[in-house]
């Protein structure tokens, strides 16, 4: 894989911020576009614009082609069928979609385990089904940020009727093995949900091979464009559930006092859709496809194997999630712990004070260096971390040793930038 | 107002906080939080005669909370509490000498807001 050549595709990594070249290391939170996509959005309002599945008329035939074909392309990259992918606005517009439309189907008493590492967007539309008396119950995770498999096991039984759990975590960068989980969850007659937010742009991901029912990722941390998103569905499960909203085009017929809908997928698309975004995502998996996911996977891990090397470099760095690169995404997250240093008051001294992320986030941003800082959407995971905050680092295909390089050297100069 | 929010005004108060520490016997104590960045300051407060004869407060947050949370403990010691009523964000803000974005904004007024917060019953 040729990172030169790759950065080469991404015009706004040409831009200097400060005069220097821009470390960009938050594409967990939002990817950079190509010029490819950003191409393919200026050809279809140049060429294709109108609106899809209405119009008589050619130009609309054409957007509607553009429109399916690029559902089409979506689903083979994961794996499956056109008539199983639902277009939404992101991942957590697809998991409120299944809570809403799914979640009817429980019952007081019923549970929905997930795990204690989710993004907000995996756990708040879950506790919306807490008002029918459905209750939510966490994983655990292990010392090194793994999910405690033991305690899985003990919390499924009968009463759980959907497992729901992310691929990838966003802080602590662990995998989960959703394809074991996927078994244990059928195994006890559950439905297994995966948040494929952050594995399906830096993975191979096979519907079929993690035994998903369903799988919720965002366009635009995977190359697309914001606003477009994907819920794969199992068909017979999309098929038994009632529309998530009503509207245009998720009619079959409408009149005056009922409506019938129209099929899967369409069913669940009310209104004019996100056609720009849908032709920019399917422009996102060309692009992905043409480096090889296994190409970016292999890529991030050895940033990531690069980056833990380097910052175990600087002692008073704490590390969160698991040291091996096999078993983590390409995202580092840490904190400067207990420092001790004589420069500051005496009771201060005693505990050993961290410095905030939000510090060290705009200290490294003086080097042009972007990194997130904060709960990163996963307030209960800090909780159990006992952490306020943390920084976080992550990596993408135009991402190489240097940027690696570029975030050690700032973060060498925060102690010096607070004296302390 | 300086560029320079680290400046060393700001890291003598981060560093080495005024009025730091639990206060036995407050006549009020209050606590806030700033979900969003994980700070917490809580202030305590000794009135007497319609003055502010004691503040301390704890916490742990940014530098920028924390030095703010400093030097507001300082503006209002042994005030009278009609004065510190009276007392704006800006006073605050000007008193810090930092330009600073409106995430930071929110940092800074922390410690202002668990003020204000205290004070309500007074």
């Amino acid at each position: 894989m040729d990172v030169n050549k790759i950065r080469e595709d991404f015009p706004i990594l040409k831009r200097k911020i400060n005069g220097k070249r821009a470390v960009y290391l938050d594409s967990t939170a939002t990817s950079q576009k190509p010029r490819a996509v950003i191409d393919a959005i200026v050809n279809y309002y140049e060429n294709f614009n109108a609106n899809v599945h209405r119009g008589i008329y050619r130009l609309s035939e054409e957007a509607t082609d553009l429109y399916e074909k690029s559902r089409e392309n979506i689903g083979r990259f994961i794996g499956a069928r056109s008539d199983s992918i639902v277009f939404v606005r992101n991942t957590t517009e697809a998991l409120n979609l299944i809570s809403y439309s799914y979640g009817r189907f429980l019952n007081e008493g019923d549970e929905i385990l997930t795990t204690i590492m989710e993004h907000h967007s995996n756990i708040v539309p879950w506790q919306f089904l807490g008002r029918k008396g459905v209750k939510l119950v966490f994983t655990d995770i292990n010392e090194d940020g793994t999910l405690n498999i033991d305690d899985f096991i003990n919390k499924i039984g009968k009463r759980t009727k959907i497992v729901t759990v992310t691929h990838v975590s966003n802080v602590l960068g662990t995998i989960n093995d959703v394809r074991e989980l996927s078994k244990i969850a059928h195994d006890h007659g559950a439905i297994f949900i995966v948040d494929g937010a952050q594995s399906v742009p830096h993975m191979p991901v096979d519907v079929e091979k993690i035994g998903a029912d369903f799988l919720a990722f965002s366009g635009h941390k995977m190359l697309g464009p914001m606003g477009i998103g994907v819920l794969y569905g199992k068909r017979d499960l999309l098929e038994s559930m009632d529309p998530f909203m009503g509207g245009g085009e998720m009619i079959s017929e409408v009149h005056t006092y009922g409506s019938t809908w129209a099929d899967v997928p369409l069913k669940f698309e009310a209104g004019t859709p996100n056609v720009e975004g849908a032709v920019g995502l399917s422009a996102a998996v060309d692009y992905l496809r043409s480096i090889g996911m296994e190409e970016v996977r292999n890529h991030e891990k050895g940033l990531v194997s690069y980056s833990l090397e380097r910052l175990g470099e600087i002692n008073e760095i704490n590390i969160y999630g698991p040291r091996d690169p096999e078993k983590r995404g390409g995202v580092i997250s840490f904190n400067f712990r207990n420092i001790r240093s004589e420069r500051i008051s005496e009771h201060l001294r005693k505990e050993g004070i961290m410095i905030h992320p939000h510090d060290v986030a705009t200290i490294l941003d003086m080097d042009s260096v972007m990194v997130r800082s904060g709960h990163h959407c996963a307030q209960p995971l800090m909780e159990r971390l006992n952490i306020p905050a943390s920084s976080r680092a992550s990596f993408y295909i135009y991402n190489d040793r240097d940027d690696v390089d570029s975030l050690f050297d700032a973060l060498k100069k925060v102690r010096g930038v607070l004296k302390i | 107002m300086s560029n320079d929010i680290y400046m060393e005004f700001i890291l003598e108060n981060y560093r080495n906080p005024k009025n730091y520490g639990v206060m036995d016997n407050p006549t009020v104590k209050k606590s806030g939080a700033n979900p969003l960045c994980g700070d917490d300051i809580t202030i305590y407060l000794k009135i007497e005669n319609g003055k502010i004869q004691d503040i301390r407060f704890t916490g742990k947050g940014c530098a920028i909370s924390q030095a703010s949370a400093s030097i507001l403990t300082e503006m209002v010691k042994g005030k009278d509490l009609e004065y510190v009523k009276s007392l704006g964000e800006n006073d605050l803000l000007s008193a810090l000498g930092i330009e600073l974005s409106p995430a930071r904004l929110k940092c800074a007024l922390l410690s202002y807001k668990v003020l204000k917060d205290a004070l309500s019953g007074f």
